[in-house]
């Protein structure tokens, strides 16, 4: 499976300065068949062969690649979900008979035998969650029609957990917010959040730390209101959080311009000369160098977008680069070298 | 669990509280009371999910909180799914269903449950066009009756006309012989 990057990570659509990504995630099972932490081995690969049958009718269209996970080496399942093409949840060891649908643009990934049969994920760049939202609704359409959903009038499409129950949908974005961070404004907002009913996570979803100030906002409910009322009251949301950020960012400019730059120039510093580096401290220079960028504090544009040179230092991609693994310390010289070798005199 | 006194509604402050919500961030406990209208308009709960917080946490400890609507106590972890061979028991224990119908199976315990997790009942989303076709038509039937009403108001009756037809139609009689 080629590492390179995924459509998403353009760095396009709108406000994509602050929005790295949006994401439709649906969650959809077959009737009668438990669901994948309660299948047996034969009812396992029996729903591989359904729904490998119902994504080939996708095709030719969509351009649709179905991959059982246990085809994979397990870095290249870590790589997938350091692309955000599918969730912790789904590589956790050991596979069994969990796969993967992806389109030719990894936009577009079907995931198999997760916590639900299936999880119908649509990622785009920047703010796009109704375009998002079309497409997985189109998609869900075509599988419906060959595939018998669990499904009932009063708690909608029926979910393993309960939590996902009704529409099956999250949606979510995924912000870039170092200005709130610096400005100490991040937990009031989160905060606020959390009161109309939105859940904050880091980088990789629940259970994980904002690194590289990055953060991703999704709807907690999911049963009562429409899809288009969910996708509608986050996108109103992350519209009004882009907005702060903005001006915190104004407000950092002017009452810190010279302290900004100092730090964006030393971020810029460390990533072009360092020898040595940790995933996590690449992740903090590249989101001050990203941030010193959007604020016209560096000569010129980036070489790379801040979701490709995220994906560029994460410990999985690397060691695929490598072609073979790396011991830490190892991965730590080459992310340092690819970092040089990508930055330095590409800017 | 309310000191024999009436407790009023946090948010209100006028109605008699009916709906308890605990939540245990990090073995701290905190408590909500609201009315049951409140309750609902409220729509989504206060639940903070961070990082160190997931899913299992929330549901093992709503459900497993004594006074919790859907708690019957022992006797419902005897309950289990006729399709799947589930128990209540592993369901309060990982807040994760068995299959599909462990929803009608654990109903009396669910409800409660769900109620409390979206703060509303009835899914208004996506209906499948297969798995869902009775309600998928009766919705489209709602749909075209509002037009209908709408274009009759609007004395815009040949498009009414043209709605009777296709309501008609989808009620399975036939879009001949239109009567004016």
């Amino acid at each position: 499976m080629h590492p390179g990057f995924s459509q998403w990570m353009s760095g396009t659509g709108p406000e994509s300065e602050i929005v790295l990504s949006s994401r439709i995630r649906l969650a959809r099972n077959l009737a009668g068949i438990p669901f994948p932490h309660r299948m047996s081995e034969e009812q396992g690969r029996a729903m591989l062969e359904r729904v490998e049958a119902a994504i080939q009718s996708l095709n030719p269209g969509w351009h649709m690649t179905f991959r059982r996970l246990t085809e994979l080496t397990a870095l290249e399942r870590q790589v997938l979900m350091e692309k955000h093409l599918v969730s912790p949840q789904l590589i956790q060891e050991p596979v069994r008979f969990e796969a993967v649908a992806l389109d030719d643009r990894e936009g577009i990934s079907i995931m198999v035998n997760e916590e639900d049969h299936l999880r119908i994920q649509v990622l785009m760049p920047g703010l796009q969650l109704e375009e998002a939202w079309q497409i997985a609704n189109r998609v869900d359409d075509m599988l419906e029609q060959h595939l018998d959903y669990a499904f009932d009038e009063t708690r909608g499409y029926l979910t393993a957990w309960p939590t996902n129950l009704g529409t099956g949908l999250r949606a979510s974005v995924m912000l870039h917010l170092p200005a709130l961070v610096m400005t100490r404004q991040a937990p009031q907002v989160f905060t606020t959040l959390a009161q109309l009913g939105m859940v904050v996570r880091g980088l990789y979803g629940e259970g994980s730390e904002a690194l590289g100030n990055i953060f991703q906002i999704s709807n907690q409910v999911s049963l009562g209101l429409t899809e288009e009322e969910l996708i509608h009251n986050l996108a109103v949301v992350a519209q009004q959080i882009v907005g702060r950020e903005k001006n915190a960012r104004d407000h950092l400019k002017g009452s810190a311009g010279i302290a900004l730059a100092d730090r964006v120039g030393r971020a810029w510093g460390i990533l072009t000369n360092a020898r040595v580096m940790t995933s996590d401290e690449a992740l903090k220079l590249l989101s001050d160098v990203k941030l010193g960028a959007d604020l016209g504090l560096m000569d010129g544009a980036l070489p790379y977008t801040f979701p490709q040179l995220t994906l560029m230092t994460r410990p999985s991609f690397l060691q695929v680069e490598a072609g073979h693994e790396l011991a830490p310390e190892e991965r730590d010289r080459m992310r340092a070298n690819t970092l040089r070798e990508h930055l330095a005199g590409k800017r | 669990m309310n000191d024999g006194q009436v407790r009023i509604c946090q948010r209100c402050h006028e109605r008699p509280a009916e709906v308890h919500f605990s939540k245990v961030v990090n073995g701290e406990k905190s408590d909500r009371y609201l009315c049951e209208q409140c309750a609902r308009e409220e729509g989504a709960f206060h639940f903070v999910l961070g990082p160190q917080f997931s899913m299992q946490h929330v549901l093992g400890g709503l459900i497993g909180q004594a006074g919790f609507p859907g708690n019957r106590g022992t006797a419902a972890d005897a309950l289990r799914c006729p399709t799947c061979g589930y128990s209540y028991r592993e369901f309060a224990e990982t807040g994760r269903l068995g299959c599909d119908r462990c929803y009608e199976a654990f109903q009396a315990e669910l409800n409660p449950l769900i109620l409390r997790l979206h703060g509303r009942a009835q899914h208004r989303g996506k209906v499948p066009a297969r798995s869902g076709k009775e309600l998928y038509a009766r919705r489209e039937l709602e749909r075209l009756r509002e037009q209908m009403a709408d274009a009759v108001k609007r004395e815009a009756f040949e498009e009414a006309a043209q709605i009777r037809d296709k309501i008609r139609q989808l009620e399975g009689g036939s879009a001949d012989a239109p009567r004016v």
